[in-house]
């Protein structure tokens, strides 16, 4: 269990997730009180939590909530604002569909197999989450424009990656990829080969093995990749305003829009379509944690 | 699972996994470095100290981000402290909020920044009263920065504080050390390469953030650009290889902190591993959980 906690990824809120609800035995839980320093953490704790999460979030939604009902709709569905929604959770969802699947395989050789170069590829799969997200989008940008070093061999077959749908979901599976992998790589480490081995010995085949056996165990971890890649997606902005083109109604995301009514100091349609796009990210977490949980059991 | 059978499914699996990471990750990656050094090094050095702006720019992005991760560090170490050590209604709630950052977009928690800071924001008037700027000034990057940033020192602590136990710290107490004694002779000892694995995350986060700074800094050249939003100016005014020039600079940060983030979780697990050794010679608190995982 200790091993588990340290070795597994530093992916935030997510590996170290599973950890969190397997923590050690109540029995050997020290009783408040006996140590020092509760005051003081508590104090700090709240005080940061309390003005940097709390509050800001709590001013914005109310802030969209003093609108009325009436201003609200008037303001957070334009046709814009709906075509914004379209195109983010268009990309999103293809984005996140297409890293969890791309995901499942760079985890799966990770975790199985031993080759040269393993190290280097797991290492690999950490760039995106170090390289800020703008340096992602220039440089995807470039790739693929007509005579990008993709873009002279990909524009010719009609297949357009700059200034693009298609470029918006290129990074934002740039950008969730690590997610898609890191939740899904323990478990895959974790399963028992044994049950594999007997149900080939037992005549299943490889196919059957694989979705009555491997996936059930991976399913849960698949889905809650899934799932931050998706939050992860939806509301990623630095890598998106390079590449897409920002051209409302077509290839403009939510938060574009969001930036673009603020330097309109339109506050009451970025306030609305922002309050959209929390809600949208706060029911996912909801989703991841309680998925992570039931990882956690199974694990158990 | 017999492996003559497998051994070509495997080949093919290996190679769409190198290809998925080198499409994705390495072309993307090596083109940064080829683009920005392709005028030559010269050009590539001209283009980061002849421009007055990226001057600026580079300088801001290296006084907000050790500030934001100074506050993470006393936020982290103090948070994961509270959440580890000890039992109080209201801890797992708290623990949600740790992750809220990740999952809100940078971009909403700028304009929450806006809206209580700005000019038309709650506080904006008595901020126009004390003559202090917080949106489109330094304050603000630093909020919206440590914001971005808060989850990852935390989320690092927590498992290690919980994984050592405070059998050690109670120990301490018990012969007398006071609470500065303990945090300094037997936490931070036990916790030092996870925290600064933390920081390692925390200021290539912050080094890089564009969306929530994007919003608060009102993107006035030689003031509040930081690099990443120079690197997005410098796209804008069709100045590529400029741009591409600061882009270069970042990736390569990103390179090092992935090469401290490897050395550094090489002695976690060395560490792990010692701890879990000593658990099982100890026998007294010996789990069979431990060997299992």
């Amino acid at each position: 269990m200790i091993a588990f906690a340290i070795d597994s990824s530093p992916l935030p809120g997510s590996t170290t997730e599973v950890s969190r609800s397997r923590r050690c035995p109540r029995g050997r839980r020290r009783r408040p009180a006996v140590l020092p320093g509760f005051g003081v953490s508590a104090a700090i704790t709240s005080i940061v939590v309390f003005s940097l999460i709390v509050f800001p979030l709590a001013v914005l939604v109310l802030r969209a909530a003093s609108l009325g009902p009436g201003g609200f709709l008037a303001a957070a569905w334009t046709p814009r604002a709906r075509a914004a929604y379209a195109v983010s959770l268009g990309a999103s969802l293809i984005a996140a569909v297409l890293s969890s699947a791309l995901g499942l395989v760079v985890a799966w050789v990770l975790a199985r197999f031993r080759f040269p170069g393993r190290r280097l590829l797991d290492a690999l799969v950490d760039v995106p989450l170090a390289l800020p997200t703008a340096v992602a989008g220039l440089v995807y940008s470039t790739l693929y424009v007509p005579k990008g070093w993709l873009g002279q061999w990909l524009v010719p077959l009609g297949i357009k990656g700059a200034y693009s749908f298609l470029g918006i979901v290129l990074v934002l599976v740039f950008v969730s990829l690590p997610f898609a992998v890191r939740v899904v790589q323990p478990v895959i480490e974790s399963l028992d080969r044994d049950t594999e081995e007997a149900a080939r010995i037992l005549g299943a085949s490889r196919l059957q093995t694989f979705l009555r056996v491997v996936l059930p165990g991976i399913l849960p971890a698949f889905v809650t990749g899934f799932a931050l890649s998706l939050a992860r997606a939806l509301g990623e902005y630095g890598s998106v305003v390079f590449i897409s083109g920002n051209m409302p109604f077509k290839t403009e995301i939510a938060p574009v829009l969001i930036v673009s009514r603020l330097e309109e100091f339109a506050y009451a349609e970025a306030t609305t379509v922002a309050v959209l796009l929390l809600a949208m990210s706060l029911a996912l977490l909801v989703v991841v944690n309680t998925l992570q949980q039931r990882l956690a059991r199974n694990a158990q | 699972m017999s492996t003559d059978a497998s051994r070509p499914i495997a080949a093919l699996l290996i190679a769409a996994a190198v290809a998925i990471v080198g499409v994705l990750i390495v072309v993307p990656l090596v083109a940064v470095f080829a683009e920005a050094l392709a005028p030559g090094v010269a050009a590539w050095w001209r283009a980061l100290t002849d421009d007055p702006d990226t001057r600026h720019a580079i300088w801001l992005s290296l006084t907000v981000a050790p500030v934001a991760v100074a506050i993470n560090t006393v936020f982290g170490v103090a948070a994961a402290w509270l959440v580890a050590r000890f039992r109080f209604p209201g801890r797992s709630l708290l623990i949600s909020f740790f992750d809220v950052p990740f999952s809100v977009s940078p971009v909403v928690a700028g304009l929450a920044l806006v809206l209580i800071f700005g000019r038309q924001g709650l506080l904006g008037p008595t901020l126009a009263w004390l003559d202090w700027k917080v949106i489109f000034s330094w304050p603000g990057l630093v909020l919206a920065t440590t914001f971005v940033t808060l989850p990852l020192v935390v989320r690092e602590l927590i498992p290690v504080m919980e994984a050592i136990g405070p059998d050690e710290e109670m120990a301490a107490v018990s012969l007398g050390a006071n609470g500065w004694q303990v945090f300094w002779r037997v936490t931070l000892p036990n916790i030092r390469w996870a925290l600064l694995h933390g920081i390692v995350l925390a200021n290539a986060r912050a080094m890089g953030e564009f969306g929530a700074v994007y919003v608060v800094s009102g993107h006035i050249a030689g003031a509040t650009d930081t690099m990443p939003l120079r690197v997005e100016k410098l796209f804008q005014e069709y100045r590529q290889p400029a741009s591409m020039a600061v882009a270069s600079v970042l990736a390569g940060l990103a390179l090092v902190t992935l090469v401290a983030k490897f050395v550094i979780e090489h002695r976690l697990a060395t560490e792990a591993r010692d701890l879990e050794r000593a658990r099982s010679a100890d026998g007294t608190t010996h789990d069979a959980t431990l060997e299992a995982a």
